[in-house]
This record gives C-alpha cells, sequence and structure tokens, in this order.
C-alpha cells in the first residue's frame, strides 16, 4: 500500500513540468538581448529598462492596482457578509438563491458577465443617470461582484470546518451575537479573509475580458494595454513585465507562508 | 444456514486446549516481530502461537501495538523485523491482496457505492469465482448474519448494527483461514454489543475460522475468547486463558488491566515451603499465603486482591489470617452489588464489592463511617514479584 | 450592547445594527448580488428581444406608453431567428461545445495522476505540491497564455529543439491552430480540476482501499472498483469547473487560435466591439446561458453530494 506505481510520479513530474515550463521560459527570455524572444542571444536587462519607460504600461499598471484594491476590499466585506448569512444564519427566506448567486459567478463564462454587467450600466445610466459614463467605478463594481464569490465560497469553507461550539461557548459566557463575531468568528477565520482578499486582488488585477466590456475610455487597464501589445505577437517587455510579477507573487506567497505558520500551528 | 459448506473441522470442544498439547503444531507463528516506526517501536520482539480454531484476543490499551500486529497479519504493514508463519507458509513476501487472512475493519470499511451483496461478493468477484456460485454464496452468508431481505440496500441505509454484519460477512465469505477482526463491536452500544458478542461466537463456533480479535475492552475480551493476549507497550505481557488472565496475573500490570485489583505492597518476613508470610506496612497487617513462593527474606512483593474477595463486615472476623481495618469513606450502589472504598489507617484506600444477596440486609450493610473489617481468604490473593 | 461607555454617534449606529442586525447583514450581500448579479440577466434577456438601431443605447425601447398611460410590449424574435438562419452561431456553438468537451477530457487525463499522487503524498510534502498547484494560479493568466505562443509558434521553443534534435525539418505549425487552443486551456484550467479532484482523493479513507486488498484486489482492480467510482462527484465538479468557463472562453482562441478557431465567445465579442449589434451579442449570451443550465446543475448536484459525503 506504502509505494507508490511508478508510472504516478512519472506522471506527476510531467504534470508540474507542464505547468512551470511556460513560466520559466518567460522568466528566460526576459532576459534576452535580441527582439526575437525565443531564440537566445545574449543575457540582457534592457527590456526592463524599456519597460519602466513606457508611459502607457505604468499608468495602466496604477489604474489595475487602485481597482484591485478597492474591489478586493469590497469583495472582502461582502464576500465574508454572505458566507456568514450561508453558514450561521439557519433558514431565511432567500437562501437559496443567495447560494445559487455566490456560486454562480465562478463559473459563469466571463463574456457573459461583462456583457450583462455593461448592459445594466447602460440601462441604468438613461434610467437614472448613474453610473455616468463608465470607467474605474463601474470595474470596481464588476470585478468587486465576480470577487465577491470567491471570497465567499473561501471563507464559508472555513466556517464550516469551524468548531461552532467555540462560538457557543462564547454566547454562553455572555459574549453578544455580534461581540462573538468579532471575539471569537473573526480571529479563527482570519486566514480565510487574507487568503480571500489576496484572490480578489489577483483575480481583479488579472481580469481582461469584464473590464473590457464595462470600462470607458481612459480607464484602460493593466490587462487590456498587454492583451493590446501581445496580439501584434510577442515582445520582450511583456516577458519582463512577466517576470515581475511572477517575482512579486512568489515573493507575497513566500511570506504568506512564513507568517501563516506559527498561526496555524497553534 | 451456510454453516455445512464450510469444511467444518472439529472446533474446539469445551476442555480441549490445544496450546496445551506439546504435540500440537501451531497454526499461525510469530516469532520474534518488531515493527518500528521511526523511532518509536510499536510492536516489541513479539512471540506468539495461534491454534486453529481459536478465537484468540489481543487484549490491551491505546497505542499498546496490538492493531499494528493485526495489520501485520493482514499484510498491511511490513515487519521491522521477525517472521510470521500461517498454516506453515512464510507471508514475508506475499502481499494482502494473496493472503489466506480476511480482515474486519473497526471502521467496517464497507464501500459506500456498492450495496450490501455487491460488498459481499465483492471478494468472490475479485477470484473470478462463478456468477451462479457468487449468488448462492452471497444468499447464504447473508442468512448467516440475519440480514436477508437487505442484500439491494446501500451501507448508508443500513443501521450500525446492521453495517457489522455486513462486514463480517464480507470477510467471512472467502472463507479464511485466519479472520482479523479489529475491534469488531467498539461502535455499537452496549446493550448491542453483549448480543452481538455471543452472536460472534456462534458463528465463529459453526464455521470453525481462526479469529484473531483486538480489543480495548477487557469484559469483550473475557466474554469472546478462547485465549487472551495482553499488550502493553508492544509487548505481549502474559497469554492465557481468561480465568487464567484474572486469576492468575503475572505482573501488576496485568492485574490492574483486568478487572479492578488492590494491590498491598508488602515484605517477606517468614519463607517456608509451602507457605509465606508478609508484613504490608499499607495494610498495617501480616499476610498469609497459603502456598510457596520462591523469595528471599525480606524480599519485597506484592499480593493482588480482587474486590470480590474480601469478606466485609462490622465485627472482627474469627478464624481467618488475613484482615484489614478500616472506615467505609464511599459507597457506590450498583443494584447487583455494591462498591465500597475502605480507608485504612495508612492511607491506603481498598475497594470491596459486597453483593445484594439479601433484600433486606439494609441493617447488615456497613454505612458511612462504619469501622469495617476487610477479610480474605489465605489462596484469594495473588502474589506479584514484578 | 449597553452603550455607556461608547461615543454617542457610534452607539445609535450600533443600536441600529444590533436591533436591524440580522436583515442588514443578510440583506448587503443578497442586494448586491441581485443588483449586479441577478438583474443584469434579464437586462441581457430584454435587449436580446429588442431591434437594433444607431443610438445611444443602441437598441429599441420593449415598452412603449400609449397615451392613456397603458403599457405596449414589443417583443422581436428576430435575433433569435437570426442565429439560427446564420449557420455561423450554430458552428460556433457546437465548435464551443465540442472544444469544451475534448479539452475537458484532456484536463482531466492530466490532473487525475496528479491530483492522486498529491493526495498519497505525506501530509507535509502534499501542501507543498498543492502550493506548486495554486501558485501559476495567481500569476497573471493573460501572460500564461501569451509565453505559449513563444513556445508554439513557427520559431519558437518546440520547433527550435524539434529542428535542432533533427527530427523535424521544417517547422511544424501549432501556433493559430486548435491544437494551440487544446494546450492552452489545459494549461490554464488544470488547477481547477486537480483542486477538486484532490479534495476529493484526500478524504478517500484508506480503511476502503485496504478492504479491497485485503479482499483479494490487486492494486489497478482496487483503483477501478474503489477509488475511481468513489472519486466521481470530484471528476463531476472538476469538469464542470473547466467545462462551463471553456465554453465561453475568448482570450486563450483569441490568441492561440487561428481564423477558423471557432468558439462562441470570440463570435460575441466581435458582435459586441466590432460589428457593435447588441441585441444580437445579448441573444447570443442568452443561448448560452441556457447551454450552461444543464452543466451548472451537474456542478451543483455534484457539490452538493460532497458536502454531504464529508459530514
Amino acid at each position: 500500500m506504502k509505494k507508490k506505481p511508478w508510472f504516478l510520479s512519472i506522471a506527476a513530474v510531467l504534470g508540474f513540468t507542464f505547468l512551470y515550463a511556460p513560466i520559466v521560459s518567460l522568466i528566460v527570455f526576459s532576459f534576452n538581448e535580441s527582439k526575437l524572444v525565443t531564440v537566445w542571444s545574449g543575457f540582457s536587462t534592457k527590456w526592463y529598462g524599456k519597460l519602466l519607460e513606457d508611459p502607457q504600461i505604468l499608468g495602466a499598471a496604477w489604474i489595475s492596482l487602485k481597482i484591485a484594491f478597492v474591489s478586493a476590499s469590497l469583495a472582502l466585506v461582502f464576500g465574508t457578509l454572505a458566507a456568514l448569512v450561508l453558514t450561521r444564519f439557519g433558514r431565511f427566506f432567500g437562501k437559496n438563491l443567495l447560494g445559487g448567486m455566490v456560486t454562480a459567478p465562478l463559473v459563469m463564462p466571463e463574456v457573459i458577465t461583462g456583457l450583462s454587467l455593461l448592459l445594466l450600466f447602460v440601462a441604468m445610466e438613461s434610467a437614472f443617470g448613474w453610473p455616468a459614463g463608465r470607467g474605474l467605478l463601474t470595474i470596481i463594481i464588476a470585478h468587486t461582484t465576480f470577487c465577491m464569490a470567491y471570497v465567499a465560497i473561501v471563507v464559508q469553507s472555513r466556517l464550516v470546518d469551524m468548531d461552532e461550539s467555540l462560538e457557543e461557548a462564547a454566547l454562553d459566557l455572555g459574549a453578544k451575537p455580534a461581540r462573538v463575531f468579532f471575539d471569537v468568528t473573526l480571529p479563527v477565520i482570519a486566514p480565510a479573509l487574507i487568503s480571500g482578499w489576496l484572490l480578489s486582488f489577483t483575480l481583479s488585477l488579472d481580469d481582461l475580458v469584464i473590464a473590457s466590456f464595462v470600462s470607458g475610455p481612459g480607464a484602460s487597464t493593466l490587462p487590456m494595454v498587454i492583451f493590446s501589445k501581445v496580439r501584434l505577437g510577442v515582445s520582450p517587455d511583456i516577458n519582463a513585465l512577466a517576470t515581475i510579477i511572477i517575482v512579486i507573487v512568489a515573493l507575497g506567497v513566500a511570506i504568506a507562508s512564513t507568517q501563516m505558520k506559527p498561526a496555524r500551528d497553534s | 444456514m451456510g454453516v455445512d459448506r464450510i469444511e467444518t473441522k472439529q472446533t474446539i470442544a469445551t476442555g480441549a486446549k490445544p496450546w496445551v498439547d506439546q504435540a500440537e503444531a501451531p497454526f499461525i507463528r510469530i516469532s520474534n516481530l518488531t515493527k518500528n516506526f521511526g523511532d518509536f517501536i510499536a510492536v516489541d520482539n513479539v512471540s506468539l502461537d495461534i491454534y486453529r480454531q481459536e478465537l484468540f484476543c489481543l487484549l490491551g490499551g491505546s497505542g499498546c501495538g496490538k492493531s499494528t500486529l493485526l495489520r501485520m497479519l493482514a499484510g498491511f504493514e511490513t515487519p521491522s523485523s521477525g517472521r510470521i508463519e500461517i498454516d506453515g507458509q512464510d507471508m514475508a513476501s506475499i502481499p494482502a491482496y494473496e493472503r489466506p487472512t480476511n480482515m474486519m475493519f473497526q471502521s467496517y470499511a464497507l464501500f459506500p457505492h456498492m450495496s450490501v451483496e455487491k460488498n459481499v461478493a465483492y471478494g468472490l468477484v475479485r477470484d473470478g469465482v462463478a456468477k451462479a456460485e457468487i449468488a448462492e454464496r452471497v444468499a447464504e452468508m447473508l442468512t448467516l448474519v440475519q440480514l436477508d431481505g437487505f442484500a439491494k440496500r446501500k451501507p448508508g441505509q443500513l443501521s450500525g448494527g446492521q453495517r457489522q454484519r455486513v462486514a463480517l460477512a464480507r470477510s467471512l465469505i472467502k472463507r479464511p483461514k485466519l479472520l482479523l477482526l479489529d475491534e469488531p463491536l467498539g461502535a455499537l452500544d452496549k446493550k448491542l454489543r453483549e448480543e452481538t458478542q455471543f452472536e460472534l461466537v456462534n458463528i465463529q463456533e459453526s464455521l470453525g475460522v481462526t479469529f484473531i480479535v483486538v480489543t480495548h475492552d477487557q469484559e469483550e475480551a473475557m466474554t469472546l475468547s478462547s485465549r487472551i493476549g495482553v499488550m502493553d507497550r508492544g509487548e505481549i505481557v502474559q497469554v492465557g486463558e481468561p480465568h487464567a488472565i484474572y486469576e492468575y496475573p503475572q505482573s501488576r500490570f496485568v492485574a490492574d488491566f483486568i478487572g479492578s485489583v488492590n494491590i498491598f505492597e508488602g515484605r517477606v518476613t517468614e519463607d517456608a515451603e509451602n507457605f509465606v508470610r508478609l508484613h504490608s506496612q499499607e495494610g498495617g497487617c501480616d499476610i498469609h499465603v497459603a502456598h510457596g513462593v520462591s523469595c528471599t527474606e525480606n524480599q519485597k512483593m506484592w499480593l493482588a486482591v480482587r474486590p470480590e474477595k474480601f469478606s466485609l463486615s462490622k465485627e472482627q472476623p474469627a478464624g481467618k489470617y488475613n484482615f484489614v481495618t478500616g472506615t467505609v469513606d464511599e459507597i457506590a450502589y450498583l443494584g447487583n452489588l455494591s462498591v465500597y472504598r475502605i480507608l485504612l489507617a495508612s492511607g491506603k484506600n481498598v475497594r470491596a464489592t459486597r453483593s445484594n444477596r439479601d433484600r433486606h440486609d439494609a441493617e447488615a450493610a456497613p454505612g458511612w463511617g462504619d469501622t469495617v473489617y476487610l477479610a480474605w481468604d489465605d489462596t484469594a490473593g495473588v502474589v506479584l514479584t514484578q | 450592547m449597553t452603550g455607556a461607555q461608547a461615543a454617542p454617534p457610534l452607539t445609535k449606529t450600533l443600536k441600529f445594527i444590533g436591533a436591524h442586525g440580522r436583515a442588514l447583514v443578510i440583506g448587503v450581500p443578497m442586494w448586491w448580488l441581485i443588483v449586479f448579479f441577478l438583474i443584469p440577466f434579464a437586462v441581457v434577456a430584454k435587449i436580446s428581444f429588442s431591434e437594433a438601431v444607431i443610438a445611444r443605447p443602441p437598441y429599441t425601447s420593449l415598452i412603449e406608453w400609449t397615451g392613456e398611460g397603458a403599457m405596449l410590449l414589443k417583443l422581436n424574435f428576430s435575433n433569435y431567428a437570426y442565429l439560427i438562419e446564420d449557420s455561423l452561431y450554430i458552428l460556433a456553438y457546437w465548435s464551443s461545445i465540442k472544444v469544451a468537451f475534448f479539452s475537458t477530457v484532456a484536463t482531466l487525463i492530466v490532473a487525475y495522476p496528479m491530483a492522486y499522487y498529491i493526495a498519497r503524498a505525506p501530509e507535509r510534502r502534499r501542501n507543498v505540491l498543492l502550493m506548486l498547484i495554486i501558485l501559476p494560479f495567481w500569476t497573471s493568466f493573460l501572460l500564461r497564455v501569451y509565453a505559449w505562443i513563444g513556445i508554439l509558434k513557427g520559431n519558437g521553443i518546440v520547433n527550435n529543439i524539434l529542428l535542432s534534435l533533427g527530427i523535424t525539418s521544417e517547422p511544424i505549425v501549432m501556433l493559430q491552430t486548435n491544437f494551440a487552443v487544446y494546450v492552452g486551456i489545459v494549461y490554464t484550467y488544470l488547477p481547477f480540476m486537480i483542486l477538486p479532484l484532490f479534495t476529493n482523493l484526500v478524504k478517500l479513507d484508506n480503511d476502503l482501499l485496504e478492504a479491497s486488498s485485503d479482499l483479494g484486489a490487486r492494486p489497478m482492480a482496487t483503483f477501478f472498483k474503489i477509488t475511481l467510482p468513489l472519486s466521481i462527484p470530484g471528476m463531476i465538479a472538476g469538469s464542470m469547473l473547466v467545462f462551463i468557463p471553456v465554453i465561453g472562453e475568448f482570450v486563450i482562441p483569441a490568441l492561440l487560435g487561428g481564423p477558423d478557431t471557432l468558439m462562441i465567445g470570440k463570435v460575441l465579442w466581435s458582435e459586441f466591439f466590432s460589428n457593435r449589434d447588441w441585441p444580437v451579442a445579448s441573444a447570443v449570451a442568452i443561448v448560452m446561458l441556457v447551454l450552461l443550465v444543464i452543466p451548472i446543475m451537474l456542478l451543483r448536484n455534484a457539490q452538493a453530494a460532497s458536502a454531504e459525503g464529508s459530514s
């Protein structure tokens, strides 16, 4: 029972190679001298320099970061509320509806979500004059909506795993429900909240399709700029950008996993 | 009944004790078996012979190595060293799926996606037995465990007791030479457990299969087994028939683990050929033991006395060698008997039981705070040197 | 909430929350999703029944008010009729379903052994491996698809290797083919398949496998009779998590596929952005949603089943 068949190990090794080879190739060729992305002609960091001088990319990156920060924070609040309601509030009118609305955005094709939100915004604008035009605000609303679904799922699974008698014990010792939430529930689900926020942040940073639908003039996010460049073919400064993102993510994960360890052990 | 299909060799007749007979070859021979997980030694140099058609119980607390020993017999764990032979065949190179053993799991491990019928048939299907024969044998087996009519149910639709019987049927259908049962009754409630104990013994006797049962429940072990092996920290500390384990424990651990016991520490003051005399500081008395013990003068020894071996009275007993005196500290009335906790002058607590034979003896029964005498025969205690 | 020590305005707010807490906590996420998730579908459905006009917004209203305040509903089915008449749409739906189906199967085949391997790994290794599965998911999806352009194109990495090894004398055309689309889909959706499978397989009771082995099943038989059937809910959940979004996938066919890669997400995109025909785009979306109802139900059932299994 203990030993694993050899082909399993081979399949796992191949699978991980498949997952990481493209990423490694992105990084390697970001340091390529030549403009031809796939032919090695010497080490160079010039594409990083070029990237940092590109105002279009820098501007889009700043817009994307702002959107991601606000959307992730809003999604964290709404998603946590949704998770709490679904796991701790017993039965109430519309529970199934809420449960469905929380899971559906996870699988909904992005073109549908994007199109439907755009049409909503247009209809709302012509009906109440709000939101006036499209841009940051509409992208934030759209991202908050689909990110809160992810937060809700992550937090929900944590709440389900959590021993409910902890909360009951606090109630029994005289804490009111709101107190219980802040004193007992919140600390226990904190890791889920952090990963929910981070997940939302990256999903928002990453989104091309929905943002393309609901964005307006002057609000081009980073993925929109990258997409328009990439459509024209490969270019080494995109590799450089990818490398920077990968390094930031890897660092973030490394920090998160070392910071989270003691909390998990205790 | 499916019993006649299984070749019923002569079962262990009452009184027949193959382990006493020197000529009898053991059916299962475990020699110097050791299993360690890293630094932890789960099973420590165990040697054990088990005979055909025995119902052998491995008894011990959690973590004593009994389950690991069972899993090595089944082939789920590889011994670190030592040897297992079943019916003369070395098991070392034989994987679990080719061993002549079957196991009944503590969790029952019923396949949740298969009906009762499919579960029971599984072992036969794997062996490529013909369909008609499978159907017949499954039906017989379900009858044997009184589950006819449940064939199409899924395990999730059964009660705990029914699941237990499906697990038993599934593990017996291949007619294993040896059936391994890991806490077979552990998941049942007390009443069901007591009923099932006898059922299990009946099935074992009628099929003539050798059983090894792992349990932590001494009462269960006493009821079921032909012999018991008591395990502690990976070692087998004593092997014997139930009454021998109870009446003649060889160590303070066994005496204490099986039933409850009072242990008096003492020193040998007189060592004769056919009796010994101890002086016990704890008991505040001299103890007379009516048989010889190989010991030396002034050696430290222990006398173990079961609570029911005392006779409890308010008057000083006459003509008895051994008694201690103390005051009644606590009484627990259990219906069939009362358990007394007596506080001796030395500060030691002694447990004694008094059977409630007479409905109207409230007067005679000692009450709280009474001074009482606890007397026992000079053959009632067990002298322990370790 | 005695409020004695708190500042008055805060006390008031807290009191309000205390009194209406439950309704408020339920109401906030509920109304947000109703307004920004549910109602948009109604709007899409509505617009799919209207006519395209050159105006802002570029569609007609369904409801007209007559002079007396009575309501006149004008439903226009021509957009749907158009989807049936023009074979482009039917072909695109069909091809999306085909691509989604085969890429789901391919993802399952790649993911299963990996998920199994991780689930059976010792606990400490297991967490590291899981992290490695999730990590690429945190980096930009767009850039990971982009990476494949460099690998698959005519003078890309794969062709360079094949040419230098002499396996082929001419570069193989891989980019802008359906093959590239499949590779891209399997690559980006792999974690979505592995995670539910892993969650399912890691819960698999080892006793069941031992029981099977004990009853005489060789490892292969145990796998096919016990492990595989018991992992069906995980397989369904993972498959649906891949199949459903792939149906509407836009980025992968747009970057890796060729002109003849027909997928409905791409069609909707161009209908909307290039042709500016919002009503037809809406009709395309509504039909796509209807197609997805069954897979979404399957997914919900699989998730409910696995939630039941764990309790």
